[in-house]
């Protein structure tokens, strides 16, 4: 077994490869960028190596600096993670060269399915069921247009070496194929360096199921079954869960016999995923080959009890895999959140700065549930503009889905997260969505479901209550404390009352509040009661009560007439009144905000890259007004309505911040 | 017997119809409360007594003969705002619009009269048209009257305005020579005078609220302290707000049961200072980390950004907060900021609030504009007042603590009770490559040789290493520790004892 490993990677998955080489008793050594050296993969490893600046083109990804820091740690191999290098066969080369252990497939596996032509071409051979589309490269624009339509539209144009959503495009009609096919070849240039693009059937109500493969060099080709991740963003995963509730055995076993059979056709080792795209009729097409760790590997671990990057070790060591394909089972369900720093009442646009407060759930492993929060970031840790803006990944475990998801709202509620934008509310969100609920979703279940967008959740009449009964016994406890200062007039103290009026939601509800030693009983205007009891004192930002009998973890920020809750999704606020209060609240004019539609706002911090329109011009909606870049994405943003734009305010070139005015409408 | 009773209350009644259900409809439909309504609002349940409900005024001309109503346009009275006393007064727009008459003006200076002789603060609910025209110099002289009452009670009583509708001309001035001023936006406004005579004189077109409203006094004039959404925000906030203030200046700052531990351990302020001495971060992050619970009230939060006032409580006790902010103009002191926390600090010393100040200093704005201005007036003002302060003072140098603003910004030399730093703390004349340049003028043209100088200086002056050696910072702490050693700091002052040399009254450059 090798003693020193180096992982070419940061964030949360060079943690989540240091924790398992470190039970395996092999040193570590971390790599670290400008705006790394605080990170805490950097404070996990044995070692490590500064190697540049910060843009990843510029350090993490340049293998002469990578192959220096080996050279200078005498690690024996290297841990790739996901991103990066991990699919980059000319790494993979320059390791062989060395004589240093690739903690990954073989570079020729690497290259074959590396390429997304190549990749499909040697899955059909190897009897592989493929989508239909055109294989070859695309040369411009109107070749783009004239190929799609021989495919038929819909169409997805794809970066020939993308991933993760860079790069990609749906195109349903002729104009849509062109814009599409510049902004991939241009994200695809400056992602990968590569801009090779192809088209393909866009397959409708798919659904995305991936088999995780493993291989040894001993002829060993196993599949660990499935995951299911067709709650996605701009072909970016969110939501990841394991097994699918939507295959049978036979489809399972009919997919990861094919995964097997592209693996060993190509001589894979090491960890690997093969992704379909599944149609309603649980017909299933080949995606693409990913020759790496996937990011959502943690809920097939929590299935299988198999820990993937240990395997990899083991398998880049030249050991046999201990197990056979009938070892591997279904055990319980998992569930995978993604957090990004991603605004989701922004439309998700990524959010840069510091965590000014992280506090994941505790972490649980337990007989029937278990919690699990892979991270590479900490209170006071920076999201930077440079990478990824995924924060953690937070999985649960359960004996069945719905337990799992019962346990990932648990957990969500109890993490606390502030100083930026992330999709923490949307994630309770889609938790508490009848349709995900149900298990009966498709890749277009975002598109679909939050089609302007997400707005926060609504809450129910009945959790109404359950919040109003909490914060009004809170408020109590914080009402009396009022009470308590110094310097009252004796025997002339201030009474707090039982009648409160709590308006949530724009809904007043009168309560009245009688505590005793345990907590309080809440009576509502009609006679219900409702129990609650919590150790809440003010300035706790995290509520744990019973609420009724049934647990609550509530999200708390204290002001002057109540409080900020969120919950589930829900970001509320929440004022309690004495009733003569609420009654003089009821005459207090509504204060509308300033009106911002006249004005294009820039929705993230970024670059402007383009400007597509000038002073005077009329727009027609959905038209391109200009491109902003962030996280290396190129956003386009586009007229809301029909207008006129009366004055720009920016130029290409110039860096925004959220909310700047680039230009205004007549 | 019976029927006494009876009138008295058919007095109360018609008293507390102010002027008539036709105006109480007229104040409601401008998305204001009546003068009672506020009241009740402000205090606690059931506490108000009040004074003087029967006054009328004594103006005969005009036909005001006829028109007497109980209370003259004025509410006045005492209550408890959670069991502690405060005077208030509170005007009423519907009684001749609020204007200030003879009696209407005696009334307040009956309960400002009745604050300083108990020691208790005074609340004034601003809704006035200005001077009762209809009764001359008389009115002016009740202003007058008021203006002498808030002029003695300075620094002996809070004082606190609330502007909740007009407050215009010679009405102003008692607001001013308050403490803290706060308005409702959207349906206050203060200035000296109104529109229209703006018009004829300067022929400036210009709405109220452009002229005076919150959005111009709490941005641009810094003559508010604070402004709120409606009435009943407003007085939900001035309650909060009540709450950090001591009831007189013989007074301690009040507490009350906390649940913060003092010493909790903060990591993440261990990374709150960046890398790049040039980048920004938050100061407001820091002040709520230390905070109890995190609990800050921010006074002229929109005026002079780069410096933060306001109140915070460490083990449960008020205490005035001063800090640079790195985030606006890089925390820089100017004329509009050295102003702001003068007075603040002043403020907090009256009435035996501790201050702890957070510095990031890069030192005082230059130019013409600040020059012009009087910057050196105005910054010596911030020196006088921390240098004059003898309440408990404690100091945290977080970053950049350069020239005269260090010296300034409660420095050990002002008799700083602790002054701690940060290891990231650089305390010195002036920034490494400014400095170097000054003092290797003839190698400028090198600029390897500069580079060499300017790491050398870095490395030997931008440290607190120089000023801990002379004893002018008392320890160097580690970030994650501030809020037990801050609170350790105050804890061992709540005995301190220092007073200045006896004198009529200091002459701090106004």
């Amino acid at each position: 077994m090798f003693k020193k490993i180096l992982i070419a990677n940061r964030g949360e998955i060079a943690c989540r490869v240091i924790k398992t080489a470190r039970k395996m008793g092999i040193q570590t050594v971390a790599l670290y960028s400008d705006a790394d050296a605080n990170a805490l993969h950097v404070k996990m490893a044995d070692e490590a190596v500064h190697i540049g600046p910060a843009p990843a083109n510029q350090s993490y990804i340049v293998i002469d600096k990578v192959m220096e820091a080996i050279r200078q740690t005498g690690a024996e191999a290297v841990h790739p993670g996901y991103g990066f290098l991990s699919e980059n066969p000319k790494f993979a080369e320059a390791l062989e060269a060395e004589g240093v252990a690739f903690i990954g497939p073989p570079k020729g596996a690497i290259e074959s399915m590396g390429d997304k032509i190549t990749s499909k071409k040697i899955a059909r051979e190897a009897g592989v069921s493929t989508v239909p589309g055109y294989m070859g490269l695309i040369e411009d624009a109107e070749d783009a247009v004239k190929i799609s339509n021989q495919v038929g539209y819909p169409v997805m144009i794809k970066a020939s070496a993308g991933g993760g959503g860079k790069g990609m495009r749906i195109a349903w009609n002729d104009d849509e194929a062109r814009e599409g096919f510049q902004s991939s070849k241009n994200e695809a240039a400056s992602s990968f360096g590569d801009d090779r693009i192809f088209i393909e059937k866009f397959v409708t109500q798919p659904r995305h199921i991936e088999i995780q493969v493993l291989a040894d060099g001993h002829g060993n080709t196993l599949y660990l079954n499935e995951r299911e991740c067709s709650i996605q963003r701009r072909n970016q995963k969110v939501i990841e869960e394991a097994p699918s509730p939507f295959l049978d055995e036979a489809t399972r076993a009919a997919m990861g016999k094919q995964s097997c059979d592209l693996a060993a056709a190509v001589g894979y080792t090491s960890a690997g995923t093969v992704e379909f795209i599944v149609d309603g009729d649980k017909n299933f097409y080949f995606l693409e080959m990913n020759t790496r760790l996937q990011v959502e590997h943690p809920v097939t671990e929590l299935i299988t009890g198999i820990d993937l990057v240990e395997q990899m070790i083991r398998v880049a060591a030249g050991e046999a895999l201990a197990f056979g394909q009938d070892d591997i089972g279904i055990n319980g369900w998992a569930m995978e959140s993604r957090l990004y720093a991603e605004d989701p009442y922004r439309g998700f646009l990524p959010s840069i700065g510091r965590l000014t407060r992280y506090r994941p759930p505790e972490e649980i492993a337990e007989e029937t549930r278990a919690v699990r929060n892979d991270t590479g970031v900490f209170e006071g840790g920076e999201i930077s503009m440079y990478y990824d803006p995924m924060i953690a990944k937070l999985c649960t475990w359960a004996p069945d889905r719905g337990a799992a998801i019962e346990e990932m709202r648990t957990a969500l509620d109890g993490f606390e997260l502030e100083g930026i934008g992330h999709n923490l509310p949307f994630l309770a969100a889609v938790m508490d969505h009848s349709v995900f609920v149900s298990g009966d979703m498709t890749t277009a279940f975002i598109e679909e479901q939050y089609p302007d967008g997400f707005e926060g959740v609504t809450i129910d009449n009945a959790t109404l209550r359950q919040i109003a009964a909490a914060t009004a016994a809170m408020n109590r406890v914080a009402e009396i404390r009022r009470t308590r200062i110094s310097g009252r007039m004796d025997n002339h103290t201030r009474h707090v009352g039982g009648d409160w009026v709590v308006t949530l939601q724009g809904t007043p509800i009168p309560v009245s509040v009688h505590a005793d030693r345990e907590g309080a009983t809440v009576r509502f205007d009609d006679g219900e009661e409702t129990r609650v009891e919590s150790g809440w004192t003010p300035g706790q930002t995290l509520a744990r009560l019973m609420v009724g009998g049934q647990p609550m973890i509530l999200k708390v920020e204290s002001h002057s007439q109540g409080f900020r809750i969120r919950y589930r999704g829900a970001d509320m606020t929440v004022t309690l009144h004495t009733p003569r209060q609420a009654e003089l609240a009821q005459l207090m004019p509504e204060k509308t905000p300033p009106d911002t539609s006249k004005m294009l706002l820039c929705p993230m911090p970024g670059l402007i890259v383009k400007i597509d329109v000038a002073d005077g011009d009329e727009v027609q909606e959905g038209q391109t007004l200009c491109t902003v870049e962030a996280m290396k994405m190129e956003n386009i943003l586009r007229a809301e309505r029909k207008g006129t734009v009366k004055k720009i305010n920016a130029a290409a070139g110039e860096s925004l911040a959220v909310d700047d005015v680039i230009m205004e409408f007549e | 017997m019976s029927d006494i009773l009876e009138e008295l209350k058919q007095r109360r009644v018609d008293a507390a119809a102010g002027g008539g259900e036709k105006r109480v409809a007229a104040q409601h439909a401008k998305g204001k409360l009546t003068a009672r309504e506020r009241v009740e609002l402000l205090l606690d349940d059931g506490s108000f007594e009040e004074f003087d409900m029967f006054v009328t005024h004594r103006a005969t001309e005009f036909g005001m003969a006829d028109n007497k109503p109980a209370g003259d346009g004025v509410i006045t009275g005492w209550g408890t705002i959670n069991g502690r006393m405060v005077y208030v007064f509170s005007q009423d727009f519907t009684v001749f619009g609020g204007s200030l008459s003879e009696t209407h003006a005696q009334k307040i200076c009956k309960i400002m009269d009745m604050a300083m002789q108990n020691g208790a603060p005074v609340i004034g609910l601003n809704d006035s048209g200005g001077a009762r025209i209809q009764e001359g110099v008389d009115s002016l002289a009740g202003y007058a009257e008021v203006f002498q009452r808030n002029i003695l009670a300075s620094g002996v009583v809070p004082q606190i305005s609330v502007i909740m509708g007009p407050c215009a001309g010679g009405a102003v001035y008692s607001p001013a020579m308050t403490d803290f001023i706060f308005m409702v936006q959207d349906s206050s406004y203060m200035f000296v005078t109104g529109p229209d005579v703006v018009k004829t004189v300067t022929n400036e077109v210009v709405t109220a609220e452009e002229l005076g409203g919150a959005s111009t006094h709490t941005k641009k004039s810094s003559v508010a302290d604070g402004a709120f959404k409606d009435d009943v925000e407003t007085l939900a906030e001035i309650r909060r707000f009540f709450d950090f203030l001591p009831l007189n200046n013989t007074d301690k700052a009040p507490s009350r049961p906390f649940f913060d531990d003092p010493s909790r351990i903060d990591d993440s302020l261990d990374t709150l200072i960046p890398d790049n001495p040039n980048q920004p971060y938050d100061m407001k992050e820091l002040i709520h980390k230390v905070a109890d619970e995190g609990d800050f009230f921010e006074t002229q939060a929109d005026f002079a950004a780069n410096i933060i006032t306001g109140f915070i409580r460490l083990e449960g006790q008020s205490v005035g907060v001063v800090a640079n902010q790195p985030m606006v103009l890089a925390g820089v002191l100017d004329i509009d900021s050295s102003r702001k926390a003068a007075r603040f600090v002043r403020f907090c010393d009256a009435f035996e609030i501790p201050i702890l100040t957070f510095v990031d200093v890069p030192g005082f704005l230059p130019g013409t504009a600040q020059e012009y201005g009087g910057v050196i007036k105005h910054g010596a003002k911030l020196l006088f007042a921390y240098g004059e302060a003898t309440v408990p003072k404690v100091t945290l140098i977080t970053r950049k603590a350069y020239g005269g603003a260090y010296d300034v910004m409660a420095s050990k030399h002002l008799r700083g009770d602790f002054n701690y730093a940060w290891p990231t703390a650089q305390i010195a004349v002036m920034g490494a490559k400014g400095a170097t340049e000054i003092l290797y003028r003839s190698e400028l043209g090198e600029p390897d040789k500069i580079a060499k100088r300017t790491a050398d200086y870095e490395e030997n002056f931008a440290n607190p290493f120089r000023a801990a050696e002379r004893g002018f910072i008392d320890e160097v702490i580690l970030p994650h520790s501030t809020r037990r050693r801050v609170c350790r700091a105050f804890a061992s002052l709540r005995t301190k004892k220092l007073t200045n040399p006896w004198k009529k009254h200091d002459n701090i450059p106004l």
